[in-house]
């Protein structure tokens, strides 16, 4: 196996490793500060214990999403050092900004955090979580910010035989950088808040700490089901977006093969990328696909035969995970609305707290596959349109990478599975 | 641009000085570990001494190679690609320490405590050691010319190459043992004392040696003798380890503390301005060496790192000045977390 290939499977596996932390960690964040923050207002016990029983699973989660990031932002001069070379100047001032400003604050907080309890007043304990919160968010700025570079480069110019920065601000307020930031940061809000709903639910069904679980449901109900809905609009405008900015993923997500007007969308179709046609489809909505991408429905949607083969991402994989994603969108989105009209019924609705432990997993699911969307989709490019992936990784022998890549599988999979462990161990034990 | 390009190449020097600074006591103490750390409560105190700070110390390690890459794009790019092997295990290393902090203390059961005993010895001896092995590599050259890097793992651990090892664990088992002085009391205290005192003559040594196997492997001393002016951070380092003696004989732990956190910094010192412009220089063909004037980003990039540096970095010291303050004295066993 080529260098290329298994230095994008141990991105891949690092990533997405990484990502099953940093979500919780982003919204339990901010769910925690709340809660701490009502028990300085209050003086109410019970928002306490609250506040100490979610933190216990949020620092062991915490934990693994640090320890997993700081092997990230190596990776790109490992094991990808042409790209490094080549965009160093525009994509390592976003990475150099985010430690400087962000990840130092999170970091250095979460200890005053954690040993601080009685050192500082209640009061400024509880800012110091919304400033782990807030520090969690600013990096995701700066993250998601550079990889919207990738997806859709702007403010540089190519000089010197590499891309050179020649506005800083255009990257960061560029439109793609900021419906991706509100998209990854709603997933992540989402995420947590099915994380609470659900361990509440599993106290719940056995009617233990009921007044602590109800509570947390609530909050977490309401936070979930904004996010949800915002998210499906959010979601759609975000992908509207890649008409213009990334037509080539566009017609992949939905397995569009014609350049036509009056593009329909279809409820249901398998690819055939080999013959560059749906093996099945129905469920035809006539108009369908050129609506959602131009609000129009005798919009031309450029289809994937009008772009050369070899500059059009795996369709099958792009067109499958955005699917999934999308329902399982819909699907936070209406369970929460029915979350809403049971929400003072809880205890007499165990078939809906069942529903609850079971959806856990699936934010996790769709955020996973989000990343395949966003990096799958925008193959066979590294950075669109202006860097190929095939040219971007170092010139290192294979060897190494894969022993690296076993490492990776190795480490990352037992530290998983001894985190999974604890979370599930704390989580079900409950509060002290 | 070659003022901006200078100053950048000396900020890069002090965030990788700063981190051996801070990191560089919890890999000592994570290195004394298991030979100070008698009874579990011992180790819960050495544990606990850098439980608030360990985390906010590593990311000066991210910054550094933040900064690597957005102010010396090519350096970053070469760098850690030709020496991937020596990263990725000090990478991971540093992944098995972070976790061992926070999975210690969740089970209670002797076996699974010395798991992660063991994984924080090793994420802690390990990046120290290694760190110093791929310092001293640079700063000797590495061997690669135009056509790209011939090392391997194993090249990187010659004579030279080592020593910079041993030093790096020398300096921070002296740094990491007075921060155990700092932060216990009694029995642990007083071996930490002892293992303080043992300490300083090797590190004295070893240093001696490497400043003379520095005249032999190295063009370090050519800026030297240039401008012997610069000579001053050496004497500075000597008279910071010299300080380090004087102030541990009188039991003045913090003043013993400051003289070896003044010891790295000017150590690091002494190599980076040896260094200049270098950064990653070729034994094979000088011409190919990688320096701060040929590797650097573009004017723009470089000024707008300048301003978000020198706007940040204070504010990032303020609070973690305040952080350390707010945790000094001894761990007290009733407060303890992990």
């Amino acid at each position: 196996m080529d260098v290329v290939f298994l230095s994008r499977l141990q991105f891949a596996a690092a990533t997405m490793f990484h990502f099953l932390f940093v979500p919780l960690t982003l919204g339990l964040s901010v769910l925690i500060a709340y809660m701490e923050t009502m028990y300085v207002k209050t003086g109410d016990e019970t928002y306490l214990k609250m506040t100490k029983f979610w933190a216990k699973l949020f620092l062991i989660n915490f934990a693994l999403g640090i320890v997993t990031g700081i092997t990230l932002e190596f990776q790109f001069g490992t094991n990808w050092s042409r790209y490094s070379e080549y965009v160093g100047d525009v994509f390592g001032p976003l990475l150099a900004v985010e430690a400087t400003v962000a990840f130092f604050l999170e970091s250095t907080l979460i200890g005053v955090w954690i040993f601080g309890w009685d050192k500082i007043s209640k009061k400024a304990h509880a800012i110091v979580m919304w400033l782990v919160a807030a520090a969690g968010t600013f990096s995701a700025i700066w993250i998601l910010a550079a990889n919207a570079w990738m997806q859709h480069p702007v403010g540089y110019e190519i000089r010197n035989g590499r891309a050179e920065l020649t506005d800083f601000m255009a990257i960061v307020t560029q439109k793609f950088a900021i419906l991706e930031f509100f998209h990854t940061v709603s997933a992540a809000y989402i995420l947590s808040a099915f994380f609470i709903m659900g361990v509440s639910a599993y106290h719940l069904l056995k009617k233990q700490h009921v007044e602590i679980f109800t509570r947390s449901f609530k909050i977490a109900l309401i936070f979930g089901l904004f996010f949800s809905l915002f998210e499906i609009v959010e979601g759609h405008m975000h992908g509207a977006d890649l008409a213009h900015s990334q037509p080539a993923k566009l017609a992949a997500l939905d397995s569009h093969w014609e350049t036509e007007k009056k593009a329909p969308l279809y409820l249901f179709a398998i690819p055939d990328e080999k013959n560059e046609k749906n093996l099945i489809q129905f469920g035809k909505i006539p108009g369908g696909l050129s609506f959602l991408a131009f609000h129009d429905f005798n919009a031309e949607v450029k289809g994937l035969k009008d772009f050369p083969k070899d500059e059009r991402p795996p369709v099958l994989i792009t067109f499958s995970a955005f699917k999934i994603m999308v329902g399982l969108g819909f699907y936070f989105g209406l369970i929460t609305v029915v979350g809403w009209f049971l929400r003072n019924r809880l205890l007499e609705t165990p078939w809906f707290l069942k529903i609850m432990i079971l959806s856990m997993p699936l934010p996790y699911i769709a955020i996973e596959l989000g990343w395949v969307v966003a990096e799958v989709g925008r193959q066979p490019w590294i950075v669109y349109g202006l860097m190929k992936t095939s040219d971007a990784a170092s010139p290192i022998a294979s060897g190494q990478v894969a022993v690296s890549l076993v490492a990776f599988i190795l480490v990352y999979g037992l530290l998983g599975a001894v985190g999974f462990y604890l979370i599930g161990k704390h989580a079900i034990k409950g509060p002290d | 641009m070659e003022i901006l390009q200078s100053i950048w190449f000396f900020l890069w020097g002090l965030l990788w000085a700063v981190f051996f600074m801070t990191d560089g006591f919890d890999f000592g103490v994570g290195t004394l570990y298991p030979f100070l750390g008698k009874s579990d409560e011992d180790k819960r105190v050495m544990m606990n001494s850098l439980g608030p700070l360990w985390d906010g110390n590593e990311v000066w390690l991210l910054t550094a190679g933040g900064v690597t890459f957005a102010a010396f794009p090519a350096v970053y790019a070469m760098m850690f690609s030709s020496l991937y092997s020596a990263l990725m295990l000090i990478l991971f290393a540093l992944i098995l320490r972070g976790v061992s902090f926070e999975f210690r203390h969740q089970v209670d059961d002797s076996r699974w405590k010395k798991i992660w005993d063991t994984c924080f010895f090793v994420g802690s001896f390990f990046p120290a050691l290694l760190f110093g092995v791929a310092f001293a590599n640079i700063f000797r050259g590495l061997p690669f010319d135009s056509n790209g890097y011939h090392g391997t793992l194993l090249s990187l651990l010659n004579l030279y190459g080592l020593l910079g090892g041993v030093l790096f664990v020398a300096l921070f088992l002296q740094h990491g043992s007075l921060w155990i002085c700092i932060k216990s009391e009694g029995d642990l205290m007083e071996r930490s004392d002892r293992m303080a005192n043992n300490i300083w003559p090797v590190l004295l040594a070893v240093a001696v040696i490497f400043l003379i196997a520095s005249w032999f492997a190295t063009n370090l001393y050519d800026n030297y003798l240039e401008h012997p002016v610069l000579f001053l951070v050496l004497i500075i380092a000597v008279a910071a380890l010299v300080g380090i003696k004087y102030f541990l004989l009188q039991k003045a732990y913090y003043k013993a503390w400051f003289s070896s956190a003044l010891t790295i910094v000017s150590c690091t010192f002494y190599g980076v301005i040896g260094l200049y412009p270098n950064m990653f220089p070729s034994k094979m063909d000088p011409s190919t060496s990688l320096t701060a004037l040929n590797s650097s980003s573009s004017p723009l990039t470089l000024k707008i790192m300048l301003g978000v540096v020198i706007v940040f970095i204070p504010i990032v010291i303020g609070y973690q000045v305040w952080t350390y303050y707010l945790f000094k004295g001894k761990v007290k066993i009733e407060e303890l977390k992990y």
